[in-house]
């Protein structure tokens, strides 16, 4: 066949919408749910729309270069909207439905937006509320007329009618369409995404269709997939990931993508679609785990037997099976029994029976929630991104799937670790620029194309995978050069259901330590079933018991780091339990629950301090905030522990790393 | 905030008087409510409200008075001819069928709709089916409007109450009714669940142009919403006319703060 040609020359979203409408016309492009049935639209149907919307948006007054701002949860007619902008060679910025008015008006007014393209009469008052500082915005295009009827403003229009004004355009004009595809090409801008940022405003991506193309068609290739999977569309239209799996794949494999009913429900609507090809966050994947779970104690005593029974056998094998080792007849006998009894009816609870391939990224996932999933056969893997890429940095290859890291460099990335540990990258998927900000640009992407990540890491030796340890910036060193990576080793720690929480110290110090903040209903659980008596929070944090029990989690990470030459002398030598949970109303944890490290060292200075010296026992005095806002003072003696620590397991790279 | 327009009367209550025994529940009210509006009858606890709601709906017959409904005067309504001539309303404590689904319940709102015979819609064919489908569709916009889709298949007397008075005010929306009468659609609910369910009764108005009568202590979300205000206190009619109007009124203030006894 002449694919190469195809991919040449269908270079840009506009064209590729078309192809399928000839290729494949009568295939389903995208599906809605609504009134409880699923209503589908083909290529052809799709193209269509977007024909109509295109012409609308052009007499509306659209032109190459020019903004159209997305606002809405995963509907067919947005994702026309991003297509529809795309042929006239004008700009879709997708925005984050769930921000309120004050966030939104940031990133209109930055991206010099001059339409938006909204789900509901809720975007449009946001923006109605906004439309004073943002002057810029000529034109509001809504989706669902309700409660919108009594708007009279002329900028204001329902989405059927700038459709219908592109077709009268197009019996004027019939060959507009066709040569505003045939312009477009793959330097074109195709879409900028703004990227939440932790730090100060968020920033515009800029990336063209070569960029977004070019990825998604080495994603489809390393993985396999055909115009037969199936999406689901349920995370934000303005996250990156979205675009790459239920915008830029589907246009190029030419598979079919669903959009949920509402975001209450996405549970039922991925059981009826049953995609083939999904992502979600580690905290999804957990979630679903804790609710099978919790579900499975409350089942009848029969039932959790044989639930247990086969989840052990699954345990044992199905990880190996699903690698494609050979395993004994017996147990591969077993496990086909708990997948009829089991594993199969499971699977289709949580809407993954035919799921061929799943992905996870952005945090670490904990290493019993990963081999789970793989246990019952389902194949999910890691990946690592970044928006400034179109996502695709690495991927876990088929057969090499560890929950450790996130695998090799995808086709056509190359990656390399500069002196400082941090990572960089280079790849056609490298974005044009940060919109209207050409410091950033400068300080992020160097001239011949390396893009810096900010964060830290290694390729693994033993398989030649990219291991990510944290944030570039958190990354320190002992006081003899080793590398110490705080959120490395707490994330470690937090995998122990005990530990509720981890704060790691060690930077420019002999040795780290740790405080340690137990998990009260587990811990506490742990206590009953050990009759070990207790009367609260910080009775039981002192327990020798628990201190003995803390210890061994703190050693089984202390062999695990002995095994990694780069940081396995920042075994924690030293640690403590801290005699109160870490606290947003203390000022100890951010709102989003994060460890504000620099605040604890301060607050705890003497703690630490004892943990650095011999001291067996230290006593502290600590201000704490009650609910209700009032403070009071917290006196304890708290126990220093010392940890079991292991000689480093010699590997021959070590002297060359 | 201006008043908006209204079209003709759609319904009129002239000098009603109800008594139980020597229990005075209504003492000679007289109100009327104009097509396409949001009117309210407010007032203390005990002042006659649901009594007068139990009137229009032909459930409570007044020894005195008249009801003119669209155009047509009577002594007294009965609840069959209130429904089938596009009455339909919600009850102060929830009266939903409790084990049937949420969907279920409101398509038992779209029964006056079905015009096929027991014997069809035991066999589920010929007219029957399509008629079916039809009203399933009916109701399935109904559940989109009042997005609960999430609880589509749930039972109702597993959800939370908030939701139960959603799903009531859809089965009173199946009936696809010309006059809504909604009895303490907020009471007991949190200030979240009273802003939604704000936005539904707004939204039910301007959406499907539909009257609506309502009944509610809540003053602030009273004055809100309504396009007029009845209030009531002891049976008796202190006030009437628009929001702005009665909360000036210096009768109302003392019936709802009260006032010494001289």
């Amino acid at each position: 066949m002449n694919a190469s040609l195809n991919e040449e020359t269908l270079d840009t979203f506009p064209k590729l919408l078309l192809s399928h409408a000839r290729l494949r016309p009568d295939h389903d492009a995208i599906r809605e749910k609504d009134l409880g049935i699923w209503q589908s639209w083909t290529w052809s149907q799709a193209e269509s729309e977007v024909r109509a919307l295109a012409c609308g948006l052009a007499s509306l007054g659209l032109k190459r270069g020019d903004k159209l701002a997305i606002i809405g949860d995963n509907r067919p007619r947005l994702y026309w909207g991003m297509t529809a902008a795309q042929t006239l060679g004008a700009i879709p910025v997708p925005l984050y439905q769930d921000s309120v008015a004050e966030e939104m008006s940031y990133v209109l007014d930055n991206a010099d937006v001059k339409i938006a393209l909204v789900q509901n009469q809720e975007q449009v008052d946001k923006i109605l509320e906004l439309k004073e500082r943002c002057p810029k915005i000529e034109h509001i295009i809504f989706d669902e007329i309700r409660g919108l009827r009594d708007y009279d403003h002329a900028f204001l229009h329902n989405f059927e009618d700038v459709q219908q004004k592109g077709r009268e355009l197009e019996q004027n004009d019939p060959d507009f369409y066709q040569q505003q595809v045939d312009s477009t090409n793959g330097e074109d801008i195709a879409i900028m995404l703004y990227t939440s940022g932790t730090t100060g405003n968020p920033k515009g991506v800029v990336l063209t269709n070569d960029n977004c193309i070019i990825t998604a068609r080495n994603g489809i290739i390393r993985e396999g997939l055909t115009d037969k999977e199936e999406v689901l569309a349920y995370l934000p239209m303005a996250w990156v990931g979205d675009n790459l799996f239920s915008y830029a794949q589907s246009y190029v494999a030419g598979f079919c993508v669903s959009c949920p009913e509402s975001a209450s429900t996405i549970a039922n609507d991925l059981r009826e679609i049953g995609p083939t090809y999904y992502f979600a966050p580690p905290r999804v994947y957990e979630n679903m785990l804790t609710q099978v779970m919790i579900r499975m104690e409350d089942a009848a005593k029969i039932k959790r037997h044989v639930f247990h029974f086969f989840m052990k056998h699954a345990s044992k094998v199905g990880v190996k099976i699903l690698n494609g080792e050979s395993v004994s007849l017996k147990d591969s006998l077993i496990y086909k029994l708990g997948n009829i009894f089991v594993y199969g009816p499971l699977k289709d609870v949580l809407g993954l029976s035919r799921t061929k391939l799943a992905y996870t990224a952005g945090e670490a996932i904990g290493p019993e929630i990963f081999d789970f999933y793989r246990s019952l056969g389902i194949n999910i893997k890691q990946l690592y991104g970044q928006t400034e890429c179109m996502v695709f940095i690495c991927s876990q290859p088929d057969g090499e799937v560890y929950a450790d890291t996130v695998g090799t460099p995808s086709p056509d990335v190359e990656i390399k670790i500069n002196d400082d540990g941090e990572i960089l990258y280079r790849s056609p998927g490298v974005f044009h620029s940060y919109y209207k900000n050409p410091e950033s640009t400068a300080s992020t992407k160097t001239e011949d194309g390396w893009v810096y990540t900010g964060d830290a890491g290694y390729i693994d030796d033993k398989n030649g995978h990219l291991k990510i340890i944290d944030r570039a910036n958190d990354v320190g060193k002992l006081k003899d050069g080793t590398m110490f990576a705080p959120k490395y080793i707490e994330n470690k720690l937090k995998f122990f259901s005990y530990i509720q929480e981890a704060v790691l110290y060690g930077n420019g110090r002999d040795y780290s330590t740790a405080f340690i903040n137990i998990d009260l209903d587990a811990v506490g659980n742990w206590a009953e079933r050990n009759n070990l008596a207790y009367s609260g929070y910080i009775d039981l944090a002192g327990l020798p018991e628990v201190y003995q029990l803390l210890k061994e989690c703190i050693d089984k990470v202390n062999v695990d780091l002995s095994q990694d030459s780069r940081l396995g002398n920042s075994q924690i030598r030293r640690f403590l339990i801290l005699h109160k949970e870490l606290d947003a109303d203390d000022g100890e944890l951010t709102r989003t629950r994060k460890v504000r490290r620099n605040f604890v060292a301060e607050r705890y200075e003497t703690l630490i301090n004892a943990l650095y010296s011999d001291a067996e026992e230290c006593h502290v005095n600590t201000q704490v905030t009650f609910e209700d806002g009032r403070t009071g003072m917290l006196e304890a003696d708290i126990r220093l522990c010392n940890a079991e620590c292991y000689p480093l397991s010699s590997s021959p790279q070590e002297d060359a790393a | 905030m201006s008043a908006r327009q209204f079209g003709d009367t759609i319904l009129e209550v002239n000098n009603i008087s109800l008594s139980f025994g020597v229990m005075k529940v209504l003492d000679n009210i007289s109100f009327d409510i104009k097509k396409g509006e949001i009117r309210s009858i407010i007032g203390p606890n005990g002042a006659g409200k649901s009594s007068m709601l139990n009137v229009i709906n032909g459930f409570y017959h007044p020894q005195e008075g008249t009801i003119t409904f669209k155009g047509e005067t009577r002594k007294a309504m009965a609840p069959h001819v209130a429904a089938s001539h596009g009455i339909a309303r919600t009850f102060q404590n929830i009266a939903l069928f409790k084990g049937m689904s949420t969907l279920d319940n409101i398509m038992t709102g779209r029964n006056l709709k079905m015009k096929t015979n027991i014997f069809w819609q035991a066999l589920h064919l010929g007219p029957a089916r399509k008629e079916e489908l039809e009203n399933r569709e009916a109701a399935e916009r109904i559940i989109d409007f009042l997005d609960i889709q999430a609880i589509r298949k749930k039972p109702v007397g597993k959800l939370p109450y908030g939701l139960q008075k959603r799903v009531e005010l859809g089965r009173a929306l199946a009936a696809e009714p010309e006059l809504l009468l909604l009895d303490e659609p907020m009471a007991g609910m949190n200030s979240e669940e009273k802003e939604d369910m704000s936005r539904f009764i707004i939204d039910v108005n301007d959406e499907f142009g539909t009257t609506i009568a309502l009944i509610e202590h809540d003053m602030g979300v009273v004055m809100d919403l309504s396009d007029r205000v009845v209030v009531l206190d002891y049976g008796k009619q202190l006030a009437d006319g628009f929001p702005e109007e009665v909360r000036a009124n210096q009768k109302v203030i003392d019936a709802y703060l009260g006032v010494p006894h001289e």
